[in-house]
């Protein structure tokens, strides 16, 4: 989901709040690894892998463009499997959900923010390396299309909420 | 019990004091209704909201031990699955902090499936500590004081309320802040133990009486006068560890101390008085009038008896060395009783000082030799605990440990 201007405008007010009344730096908003190649434009928050003992599994986050150009992540490699795709889901008419690859990338406005979140977009994990336990740290690079890439680090959590389960549902792609 | 019938004749109290004091018997119950009455038509003129409150989560010191006691707290326990190891802790470390730096400002944790319930922090603190066993599987060195307690004549210890791997002290204004840092930690924890123990205590509730005011224990005592001030060379003397990877951190002693209030009813004021050797009223030492007077240990009265009886529990808890202070941060609890009880209550006695052996047990076996209060109390619960120091954004709680 793309979230209009105002939305984000609003949040990042809310996060300068919170630095001044906790007199305490936000470093959960950002990511260690955010600027490990050099043209960052790409802010990226909240990430986090479920956990999965093998098979695939699914990693969420929040990605907001700060550049003035639209941004295209055509790819995600990832050093926990060699199969990372770009997911979305898509919901019938008779309600029932289904992920599919979403084979052009997500195209993301400057000054927008892209969710990546259980029930919606995501990024999808196929045939995990090794086992993804609770508190490891999976590293994810974004390439875009216009040549560039950058790192972020996600934190695995066990999760059963929004009913995924991305192990049966995923071989239906 | 015989030394406390004295004749000190409390009921011939002066009308002047009677209204000062409020005491609830007789006329005193009525005076004490119309000055309840008259407080309350004074008009409040500033209303606060505390949800939105945040106490920072990263820093030298772990929040939650120098930081103004929250209303409400649970401490809860952990067993660590076997075959743990360094790595696995390192995990469950950064999962837990990661969750608690979210949390206590107001930020919904990772992969919370109630992001609403974290919107209102209300002072919201996590403070983890570490068992014998945490530092075991770490590979790490423990203090030397990491160790149940020696066993004292006075203990009726319960399994149920004792030990454990790993401690989490979740605390803030609002039960419903707690609830879902509880949730959200137990859910992160999970696949690394099982919970051994959970003690949910309370304060009084915010607003209620000025900040910094001691709190009342359910006896109706006032309870924390004489303890070091956060912030003062004193504190950080009793409190903040300086060596060991623990440096920063300190040590918690977590005693649950069941109140009998069944059979402490009978007990005359006075009796309760001079077993603690402080006035109910305002926890004036009996040889003073305001709270912090200090007491004349002393002080004889007409027939030559100490005024603040040998047996009162703070002749017996006080010390001259300067070095054996502790940092008391009581909460009371009060759980359904069984059988024939009308009462299940007492205090969460929680303490934290820089060293268990030297600080904490000579003060704990002088009270077991000797204090009045022993009558109507006995702990059942049991549990010392490594505090780590603070951590910096981008690390976790323990990593001087485990990094
Ligand atoms: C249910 C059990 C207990 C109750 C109800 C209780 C209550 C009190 C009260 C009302 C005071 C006087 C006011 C104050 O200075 O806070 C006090 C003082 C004190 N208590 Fe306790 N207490 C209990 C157990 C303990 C234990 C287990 C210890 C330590 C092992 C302890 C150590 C102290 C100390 C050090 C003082 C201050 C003494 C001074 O220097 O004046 N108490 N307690
Ligand atoms: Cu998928």
């Amino acid at each position: 989901m793309n979230v209009s201007r105002p939305f984000r405008l609003v949040a990042t007010l809310a996060l300068a709040a919170s630095f001044v009344l906790a007199g305490c730096s936000d470093d959960q908003k950002s990511d260690k690894a955010d600027h490990t190649h050099d043209q960052v434009e790409i802010h990226v928050s909240d990430a986090w892998v479920k956990a999965a003992d093998s098979g695939m599994t699914a990693a969420f986050a929040t990605l907001e463009n700060d550049s003035e150009k639209a941004l295209t992540i055509t790819k995600v490699t990832s050093d926990a499997s060699s199969d990372t795709q770009l997911h979305e889901t898509v919901t019938a008419a008779d309600h029932s959900s289904m992920m599919q690859e979403v084979k052009d990338g997500f195209t993301l406005e400057p000054d927008r923010m892209l969710m990546l979140e259980p029930g919606g977009n995501h990024i999808m994990l196929m045939d995990l390396k090794k086992p993804l336990l609770p508190g490891d740290e999976v590293t994810f690079t974004l390439h875009f299309d216009d040549g560039s890439a950058q790192d972020f680090t996600a934190v695995v959590k066990e999760f059963e909420g929004a009913n995924e389960s991305y192990e049966s549902h995923g071989k239906k792609h | 019990m015989k030394a406390m019938e004295k004749s000190t004749d409390s009921s011939f109290v002066s009308r002047r004091r009677l209204l000062t004091t409020g005491a609830a018997v007789g006329a005193g119950a009525v005076v004490g209704v119309s000055l309840d009455r008259a407080l309350a038509s004074t008009p409040e003129t500033v209303v606060s909201l505390h949800g939105a409150e945040r106490i920072a989560f990263h820093g030298k010191h772990q929040a939650g031990i120098a930081t103004e006691p929250a209303a409400q707290v649970s401490f809860l326990a952990f067993d660590l699955a076997d075959g743990s190891d360094k790595s696995t802790l390192v995990r469950l470390m950064r999962l837990t902090s990661n969750s608690a730096a979210r949390l206590t400002q107001g930020d919904p944790a990772l992969a919370d499936t109630e992001p609403e319930l974290a919107r209102k922090p209300s002072r919201l603190t996590v403070t983890f500590g570490f068992g014998p066993r945490f530092i075991k599987l770490a590979g790490g060195v423990a203090p030397s004081w990491l160790k149940p307690l020696p066993s004292f004549s006075t203990d009726e210890l319960q399994d149920q309320w004792s030990g454990g791997d790993f401690v989490v002290q979740v605390s803030a204004e609002d039960p419903v802040a707690v609830s879902h840092a509880v949730r959200v930690l137990s859910k992160d924890i999970r696949s690394f133990g099982t919970l051994r123990w959970r003690q949910d205590g309370f304060r009084h509730a915010a607003s209620t009486v000025k900040t910094g005011t001691t709190m009342r224990n359910l006896f109706g005592q006032v309870d924390g006068t004489v303890n070091p001030i956060p912030g003062t060379k004193e504190f950080s003397a009793a409190v903040w560890a300086d060596k060991g990877w623990w440096a920063g951190g300190t040590s918690l002693v977590l005693r649950r101390i069941a109140m009998d209030l069944d059979t402490w009813d009978p007990v005359s004021r006075l009796g309760r008085e001079e077993a603690m050797g402080r006035r109910l009223s305002n926890g004036a030492p009996l040889t003073g009038t305001r709270e912090h007077d200090e007491p004349d240990l002393e002080a004889k009265d007409a027939l030559g008896l100490e005024v603040i009886a040998p047996y009162a529990h703070i002749r017996r808890a006080q010390t001259d060395d300067p070095t054996q202070v502790i940092f008391r941060r009581p909460y009371n609890y009060d759980i359904a009783p069984s059988g024939d009880s009308t009462s299940n209550s007492g205090l969460l006695f929680a303490s934290f000082q820089a060293d268990v052996d030297h600080q904490f047990v000579p003060i704990q076996q002088r009270l077991a030799e000797l204090d009045m209060l022993n009558e109507w109390t006995t702990a059942i619960g049991s549990a010392v605990f490594v505090i780590p120091p603070g951590c910096e954004p981008g690390g976790f709680i323990g990593d001087s440990l485990l990094g």
